[in-house]
């Protein structure tokens, strides 16, 4: 009998362990993202409708609306709004048109070709902080390299950090060196995937390679390329570390008018420099609710382009 | 570790000399071999890959003198150990090293350890609610996470871990993109009947994973152990913010780069150094990250 008990309290175990030993191993990961990502994400809101100062060790009242109040009419949010928009356009854009064709070159039976992916994936190993400060280098208005080569074509010498224009630029330079490779891969991949009959077949009805690329590559690769515009538009809009670093000062207003000041870099500013956490919860939310916004509209849209291709 | 379950399709047919009635009719055979211009071009971009990092060489072995020459230097001097000591005369740079490599080290660890568990649940066990659990933990990586660093902050105040490395580690002991890895990785690699022998052998769940699907999950392990201690190493923003004073090494670089002078022979040693241990990674084991970005990238 003591062994029928001990079976039946073994079966009663074991049937514990298959039925509830699974959620046991997928709890430290819904653990710590509650207490650690959506937790803080929530009470992000809660901050947003105080007046709250770090200054004063914490101590906060109930304003209700004001800080977005505020924020609505502050011309320096909207100007890191606008400087977002324009940074995040200027960098994806021309970032995921230079990794389709990297793609497109890496698609062939080369030799070295792992050589030649690493050698492409490189500058996404690299930190945010290095690439950012030996651009700057580059960049810079007495000796920097590009200024260098652009006197040798005439132009110059381009002060990169002095205009709203120029540091645009430079900075999508930075974000884009940094990514381009890396969704040259992704894309690779998924060129990898698509039939190979599928190209014999317009081999045969006479399709130029460049038709082959626009006719079935592209459309055959909807999915990928929807999936990176999607994850770039949620990293492109948070842009940060790049402006920050690229102003070489420890100044986080993105330049001496703010014109390179990201929204990302402006909550930075009232957070952590103003010691503003609610005026900083409100623009981390209203920012929040933008990412959320794009990435949906990026979605829906580059699906309906993908379709008429 | 060379085993790594590199997809099929990567390993391409390799350009040897069968099929030669096809190589002559250009065109067919696929992928198409690569011409001249394919090779002039990717080494072009390859070439743009490189320089940056080839150029904070350079400036980091010159004095400063030499790097503000017109038209510039572009081959390495001799003051690379000058600079590095001056680097590490002019901030605490081997504790931020430390500092990094203590962070990225644990993460590292626990990220494999966690992931492949969940991951194990995820694509071999059966359970209720598996495919809307794994679909929401997939989800939470489109969180921008970034954006609640305010209260993160007051969190970690409150529980006194402001400059304390926990608060960078704690947070990083496991993330989705490790998850769904591992999941994708053990539903290919780990055959059912394995399981079902380690089950009549006597094995509970957990002996199941730490007998048959460890074991078995160490390639794909070794990949996402590189990427999640590339990404600790490199993490700045959130360190910036709660690591002041006892900064990573991401941290003191861009202190180091935003003095009031701006002394770019010190800056690019720093930048060097805190690349340098990556690159070593990179230079070993890139043929493994590469392949697991791509196959990531395939039901991504």
């Amino acid at each position: 009998m003591a062994i029928t008990v001990l079976s039946s309290r073994r079966a009663a175990l074991n049937k514990l362990d298959t039925k509830g030993s699974p959620y046991l191993y997928i709890t430290p990961f819904f653990l710590l993202f509650g207490v650690f990502g959506l937790f803080p994400l929530l009470y992000t809101g809660y901050v947003s409708f105080n007046d709250w100062n770090l200054l004063d060790g914490g101590a906060h009242q109930w304003v209700g609306l004001a800080n977005y109040r505020e924020m609505l009419h502050d011309p320096y949010f909207w100007n890191a709004l606008g400087n977002t928009l324009s940074i995040w356009v200027l960098s994806t854009v021309p970032q995921l048109l230079a990794a389709l064709w990297i793609a497109h070159l890496l698609n062939h039976r080369l030799r070295a070709r792992t050589s030649l992916r690493m050698g492409v994936l490189l500058p996404n190993i690299t930190s945010i902080v290095a690439v950012t400060i030996v651009f700057t280098q580059l960049f810079g208005r007495d000796f920097g390299m590009v200024n260098w080569l652009l006197g040798l074509a005439g132009i110059g010498p381009i002060d990169w950090q002095a205009d709203t224009w120029s540091s645009h630029l430079a900075i999508s330079i930075i974000v884009a060196w940094r990514w381009t490779g890396y969704n040259a891969l992704i894309y690779l991949a998924s060129m990898q995937a698509i039939p190979h009959d599928m190209y014999e077949a317009a081999e045969l009805d006479g399709a130029s390679s460049g038709q082959q690329f626009w006719r079935i590559t592209v459309p055959q690769l909807r999915p990928t390329i929807i999936f990176t515009t999607v994850i770039s538009t949620i990293g492109g809009l948070q842009i940060m570390a790049e402006p920050l670093l690229f102003a070489g000062t420890s100044t986080p207003t993105g330049g001496s008018d703010r014109q390179f000041q990201t929204a990302a870099l402006f909550l930075y500013e009232q957070g952590f420099r103003e010691f503003r956490f609610g005026y900083a919860s409100a623009i981390a939310w209203t920012l929040c609710l933008i990412i959320a916004v794009f990435a949906i509209a990026n979605f829906l849209l580059t699906r309906r382009i993908a379709d008429e291709e | 570790m060379t085993a790594l379950a590199h997809p099929p399709s990567t390993r391409a047919p390799a350009p040897g000399p069968p099929r030669p009635a096809r190589r002559r009719r250009r065109g067919f055979g696929y992928p198409r071999r690569g011409s001249v211009w394919t090779y002039a071009a990717l080494l072009a971009v390859v070439a743009g890959s490189v320089f940056p990092l080839y150029w904070s060489f350079v400036v980091s072995s010159q004095t400063s003198e030499a790097v503000a020459q017109v038209p510039p230097v572009l081959i390495p001097g001799g003051h690379l150990f000058d600079n590095i000591a001056r680097v590490f005369d002019s901030t605490d740079f081997a504790r931020a090293l430390m500092n990094s490599l203590i962070v990225s080290g644990s993460i590292t660890i626990s990220v494999v350890f966690f992931s492949t568990l969940a991951g194990f649940a995820f694509a071999k066990l059966r359970f209720r609610g598996r495919k809307p659990l794994l679909v929401l933990a997939i989800a939470t990586s489109m969180v921008p996470q970034q954006l609640g660093i305010i209260p993160l902050y007051l969190l970690m105040s409150k529980i006194g871990w402001t400059d304390r490395l926990a608060a960078v580690i704690v947070p990083g002991l496991v993330t989705a993109f490790g998850v769904f890895f591992m999941t994708q990785y053990l539903g290919r690699a780990v055959p059912d009947e394995l399981l079902e022998a380690g089950r009549m052998d006597g094995c509970g769940t957990f002996g199941l994973y730490w007998h048959v699907v460890l074991p078995a999950a160490r390639p794909a392990a070794a990949v996402l152990g590189l990427f999640t201690f590339m990404q600790a190493w490199n993490d700045f923003f959130w360190p910036l913010v709660v690591l002041q004073n006892n900064a990573t090494v991401q941290v003191a670089l861009s202190s180091l780069a935003s003095g009031y002078t701006t002394d770019y022979t010190l800056t690019l040693t720093g930048t060097l150094l805190a690349t340098l241990p990556i690159l070593v990674i990179f230079m070993v084991l890139g043929r493994q990250i590469v392949g697991g970005i791509m196959q990531g990238a395939i039901k991504g």
